[in-house]
């Protein structure tokens, strides 16, 4: 044995690469560099011959990743290169995915900058023909319909959760959990159209309520949060449930002050992903809620206007001439991007604050 | 007011799976009660059919008679949330309430149970419980911080305090010591001679001289092979056990000659 350790076995560079001690290492800025290198000649073939951007971004990917397992695997050896390969290949593949959302938001952000101003926030369409006018309405409607919508889902989707996570069983469970999950991919048109079905069964055809809107909403959110709700819930350890009821504690204050508090972070979290999931809902409101030019503040009173609908009718009937109206279509749409990013924040800020304190 | 328990030819399944058979004991109160036996054998099994947290689990059931001082605690009139208030419980891995401060875990069984309680007499019980588990001098100047930030001992000692908060008749812990160092093992082993004048005990524990230093009576479960259902073996005196046991395997397993 002793012979053996004091002799170099066959293959010890092979070794000692391995180990990442004693071989040679490309330094951090070269594969940025190769890549830069690429996309320089990429863009001077392009340019020289027929200029377009698309091309030349898929050569130098190409180009850059051949370019630096090349490099690699002359300096660094396989198993470093077959590494740098596999990062940049995932790289490429994050910034691909990155272009459209980015060039989204650029779209959006400066379409929509143009008519952010105070008289969008301040007042309606009534009486507007061309220049001027705001969503005032539209926003106050899209607060209210949400605002019921998650006054009608969270209960509703916290108590099902609760239901199937502490009590269900068998198949009376497996059969809920699945019209969950079918619920969750009913299209959004589909719950409009029950609402709008379920209303006009008791008012008549051609009803149009901002509650119709929430009810339609609800249907979509609701097993967003049954979901989101029954994985958080099902975190909480059971051991916990299990020293409660050694204390002689009831199931159900178990469950309210045991099980609800420790999963309050994810719950908090997952309502507010489910609110996001809904706000920029544009069908269902379509033939439930309609849309209105004046401020309608009453949802068990007539049409409401709301921003994503709003949004729809200024780009789709414009009026002459259209500039105007398209460009409060983009201020809806930049408003409607802005909420749901804020509500993204708002559920980060829930699971920090609310998480249980390890504190150690 | 320690209680006496008697159980006659209990059988505990989980599902289909029968994972103890026929235990027949008595469990003299007011004394300290061991059970030892080796890993799968069902001693956390049966010490939890004794507050009813068995059935707690999804298709878990008990057959037999559990009586305590003459209630027949799996009877048609028993409720498991008055069982479980009379015979008090520590777990073999601590589970204090994440949620909650020291000063409210060691009150979480009041607490969650809705009984009011004025600021003083609380403070006062939950004094007494930490330095009843030997946890006042550690803790005393952060009651407010969360319980999850103990160290995995003194998370322990923090759910016997929690479980004699509630002065229950009965004490049941499963390993308690598994977690902590000897000091902290003496002192949780003080504590319980000092809790035994009181309550009934009964401990399950791995530790031989545990189990001969501390209790009166002990149990020897053993099972016969994979799947088979874990048995009381033996159960006498704690002296009798270790020094001239009745069965040849309690025997072997005291002297390590197992297996
Ligand atoms: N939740 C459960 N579901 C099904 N079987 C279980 C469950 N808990 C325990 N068992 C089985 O019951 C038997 C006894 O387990 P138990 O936990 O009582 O052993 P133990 O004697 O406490 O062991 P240890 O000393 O390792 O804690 C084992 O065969 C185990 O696999
Ligand atoms: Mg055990």
């Amino acid at each position: 044995m002793s012979t053996q350790l004091t002799r170099p076995p066959a293959g010890a560079r092979a070794a000692e690469d391995g180990n990442g001690r004693s071989e040679r290492r490309l330094p951090t800025w070269v594969p940025w560099a190769v890549f830069g290198a690429a996309a320089a000649i990429a863009f001077g073939i392009e340019a020289l011959t027929d200029f377009t951007v698309v091309l030349a971004v898929i050569y130098t990917i190409v180009l850059g990743v051949v370019a630096n397992y090349a490099l690699s695997r002359s300096v660094e050896g396989r198993r470093r290169a077959t590494d740098r390969l596999v990062t940049s290949v995932v790289t490429c593949a994050f910034a691909i995915a990155m272009v459209p959302l980015v060039s989204l938001v650029w779209e959006v952000v400066s379409r929509g900058a143009r008519r952010l101003d105070g008289e969008f926030f301040n007042s309606s369409l009534v009486g507007i023909i061309g220049e001027g006018g705001g969503a005032y309405h539209a926003i106050m409607g899209t607060l209210i319909i949400t605002l019921l919508t998650t006054l009608i889902s969270v209960p509703i989707g916290l108590m099902t959760a609760i239901y199937l996570v502490e009590y269900a069983r068998g198949r009376l469970k497996r059969s809920i959990t699945f019209f969950v999950d079918v619920m969750t991919g009913i299209p959004s048109i589909v719950a409009g159209l029950f609402a709008y079905a379920l209303f006009a069964l008791f008012f008549g055809p051609g009803v149009r309520l901002g509650i119709m809107g929430a009810v339609a909403l609800s249907v979509l959110m609701i097993p967003v949060v049954v979901r989101s709700a029954e994985e958080v819930l099902k975190l909480v350890p059971n051991e916990l449930r299990e020293a409660s009821y050694a204390l002689g504690v009831p199931k159900w204050r178990t469950i309210v002050k045991v099980v609800i508090p420790t999963a309050i972070a994810g719950l908090g979290t997952g309502v507010t992903l489910a609110i996001a999931r809904v706000v920029g809902e544009t069908a269902p409101l379509l033939v439930t809620v309609g849309i209105t030019n004046a401020t309608n503040v009453d949802p068990f009173d007539g049409r409401m206007a709301t921003l994503p609908v709003y949004a729809y009718y200024q780009l789709t009937q414009p009026g002459v001439p259209p500039e105007n109206a398209i460009d409060r279509a983009w201020t809806a749409a930049l408003l409607l991007i802005a909420l749901v990013m804020g509500l993204n924040v708002v559920a980060r800020l829930i699971s920090r604050f609310f998480a249980p304190k390890t504190g150690r | 007011m320690a209680k006496r328990i008697d159980c006659s030819d209990v059988n505990i399944y989980y599902g289909n799976f029968l994972a103890v058979e026929g235990v027949t004991i008595s469990i003299e109160p007011r004394s300290i009660t061991a059970l030892i036996g080796p890993s799968g054998c069902g001693k956390s099994t049966f010490l939890r059919t004794l507050n009813r947290m068995h059935e707690v689990i999804p298709g878990a059931r008990v057959e037999g008679k559990v009586v305590m001082d003459g209630q027949d605690l799996y009877g048609s009139d028993a409720d498991p949330v008055t069982v479980r208030r009379q015979v008090g419980m520590v777990f073999q891995r601590p589970n204090p309430f994440p949620t909650m401060s020291i000063y409210e875990n060691v009150a979480a069984g009041l607490r969650l149970n809705g009984t009011r309680t004025k600021k003083a007499e609380m403070d006062e019980l939950v004094e007494s419980s930490l330095r009843g588990a030997n946890l006042w001098e550690e803790v005393k100047d952060r009651l407010d911080r969360p319980g999850s930030s103990l160290s995995g001992g003194q998370q322990q000692r923090l759910c016997i305090a929690r479980a004699i908060a509630i002065e229950p008749d009965v004490l049941l812990m499963d390993e308690p010591c598994s977690a902590l160092d000897p000091i902290s093992t003496l002192a949780i082993e003080d504590l319980m001679a000092e809790l035994k004048e009181r309550y009934t005990i009964v401990i399950v524990t791995h530790n031989m001289q545990q189990a001969a230093r501390v209790s009166e009576s002990t149990g020897f479960f053993n099972l016969n092979g994979i799947g088979q259902p874990g048995r009381l073996i033996e159960f006498n005196p704690t002296e009798k056990i270790f020094s001239n046991p009745d069965q040849k395997a309690t025997e072997d397993y005291i002297s390590g000659r197992f297996g």
